[in-house]
């Protein structure tokens, strides 16, 4: 990637914009807030991954999520959605916070009507896509639009094929089972049943990470499509190139904690030590 | 021989003039076993890989009760066994019941089999990557949904190997019926030899009925394979 020109370059200002939205990005984003996480505390064992961390996502946003691994970005994505549950701290959508009850053996559990509600309106895009695996790609977008919305069969069809061809697949994939497309192909039928939910947000989890080098950018394109489209997107990232281009805010997690957050530009100039370590790491 | 196919081939196959007798009489033990335990141990076999203790210990306990003790034990107890106690024979039900063999012999194939089966899917649920299920929870699969429409279908595909193995093992497991006076394929072949002391015949012909049974088994199950583990094949190259 040309990260390191990026980067090093005191010039950066006069590089000529690629992407016209991440200049629109850059502008503060007005819009009413979508989602807030507050104060997100988890632990396993004697570890505490997460220390309190939040962010705030409003309609039209592309909040990256970087750090090294183990900095619980995934953690702090996975709590979103309750897949991790979280500690401490709360999860509100729409000005409606999740609400928390003294589950079995003393843990803490959504309300799981609330619960329900929140996963149908946030999709997630894994980073080993974990597809259906004995599911044709038509029947893995299917699925959860037909069982859990409770579109008809007829409708969903549609949905899929529609966005099938959205994420550049060809409509003879359809019928394909997963293991028979590339990791790339995966990853965007992944996108793609994802995006029949017809979301509100869409959570990606390092969407690229488990993908051969080679892939990795037909990936990106279908995500950086989505972003232009002004999708309210959250993705845990590795990719600090695509990070810059397509983010309104990028946070930075050390540790458990959010080390340093603000718009893409701090991918260029970072103030914080960690950050600027960070960065330099991954241009070696 | 053409005597004693004379004599006995309705018999091997369909009749012996008091009822069904031979192939169809196995045949029937055999389809009404594997369907009701094919049922019966899709609940048990979701209970037995269930987080809630109260659920998968007493699956366990039943599993570990039917495989570890043999079926012929299993089916003397059923047919002789329960029908000595009392509590048994002084209620009506249970005496009905208990008094006709082919009850007494259908309950302990299906009890055994279905201890075979529950541990066969349970594996088979176990054996489905986390990620899928999470996935599914993801996109507000939970509950009876989670396990209809993805767990179950992702875990019998899985089986299919291994649970067209416990089929065949029971097709022939239903040959232990002739103990309880069932007019099973075994049962005519004794019968048959008993009369006619054409012994080597007399069993040659329900080891092939047996045989024919078993390779209809093998291609169905190759069938059903083809159809639904098509995914778990990527052609290469």
């Amino acid at each position: 990637m040309t990260l390191s020109a990026h980067a090093l370059s005191s010039h950066n200002e006069q590089l000529p914009e690629p992407f016209p939205m991440a200049r629109h990005a850059s502008i503060a984003n007005t819009a009413a807030v979508k989602l807030t996480v507050e104060d997100l505390h988890k632990h396993y064992g004697d570890h505490q991954v997460l220390k309190g961390v939040s962010l705030q996502a409003r309609k039209g946003d592309v909040i990256s999520l970087i750090g090294a691994s183990g900095s619980g970005k995934s953690t702090m994505l996975r709590c979103i959605n309750f897949l991790e549950q979280p500690d401490a701290g709360a999860i509100t959508l729409d000005g409606q916070t999740i609400e928390m009850r003294q589950g079995r053996a003393g843990v803490r559990a959504p309300h799981p009507a609330q619960l329900q509600n929140l996963r149908t309106r946030l999709a997630m895009v894994f980073q080993h896509f974990n597809l259906w695996s004995h599911m044709t790609v038509l029947e893995n977008i299917c699925l959860a639009p037909r069982r859990v919305l409770g579109v008809s069969a007829q409708d969903a069809e549609a949905r899929a094929r529609a966005y099938l061809d959205k994420v550049g697949l060809p409509s003879r994939a359809a019928d394909q089972y997963p293991a028979f497309l590339s990791g790339g192909q995966q990853q965007r039928v992944a996108i793609a049943r994802a995006l029949a939910m017809e979301p509100e947000i869409i959570l990606f989890d390092e969407p690229t990470s488990a993908l051969d080098p080679e892939l990795v950018g037909e990936v990106l394109k279908v995500i950086q499509t989505l972003a232009e489209e002004g999708r309210t997107m959250l993705m845990v990232t590795h990719e600090m190139g695509f990070a810059r281009k397509v983010s309104s805010q990028v946070l930075f997690l050390h540790q458990g904690r959010v080390e340093e957050q603000g718009s893409a530009a701090i991918l260029d100039h970072p103030q914080s030590e960690r950050l600027q370590q960070f960065l330099s790491n991954r241009l070696k | 021989m053409i005597e004693l196919l004379e004599q006995y081939g309705l018999a091997y196959l369909y009749s012996d003039g008091a009822g069904f007798s031979g192939l169809a009489m196995t045949l029937w033990l055999f389809i009404i076993t594997t369907v009701l335990g094919f049922f019966l141990s899709l609940p048990l076999a979701l209970a037995r890989v269930s987080r809630r203790l109260w659920l998968r210990w007493p699956v366990e306990f039943y599993t570990y009760v039917f495989r570890g003790t043999p079926l012929y034990i299993q089916l003397l107890i059923c047919y002789t066994g329960l029908y000595g106690l009392e509590v048994v024979r002084d209620n009506a039900l249970l005496d009905s019941f208990f008094r006709n063999a082919l009850n007494c012999t259908l309950l302990a194939f299906v009890l055994n089999t279905c201890a075979y089966t529950v541990e066969i899917f349970a594996g088979a649920i176990r054996n489905i990557p986390h990620g899928e299920i999470e996935a599914a929870q993801a996109y507000g699969l939970y509950g009876w949904r989670l396990n209809l429409f993805v767990v179950l279908p992702a875990a019998l595909r899985r089986a299919l190997p291994a649970y067209s193995n416990e089929l065949i093992l029971m097709l022939h497991a239903t040959s232990l019926a002739f103990t309880a006076t069932i007019a099973d394929i075994l049962k005519v072949a004794r019968d048959a030899n008993a009369a006619t002391f054409l012994t080597f015949q007399a069993f040659g012909v329900a080891a092939l009925l047996y045989m024919l049974l078993s390779f209809a088994l093998v291609g169905l199950f190759r069938l059903a394979e083809r159809r639904w583990m098509r995914f778990l094949v990527p052609v290469r190259g």
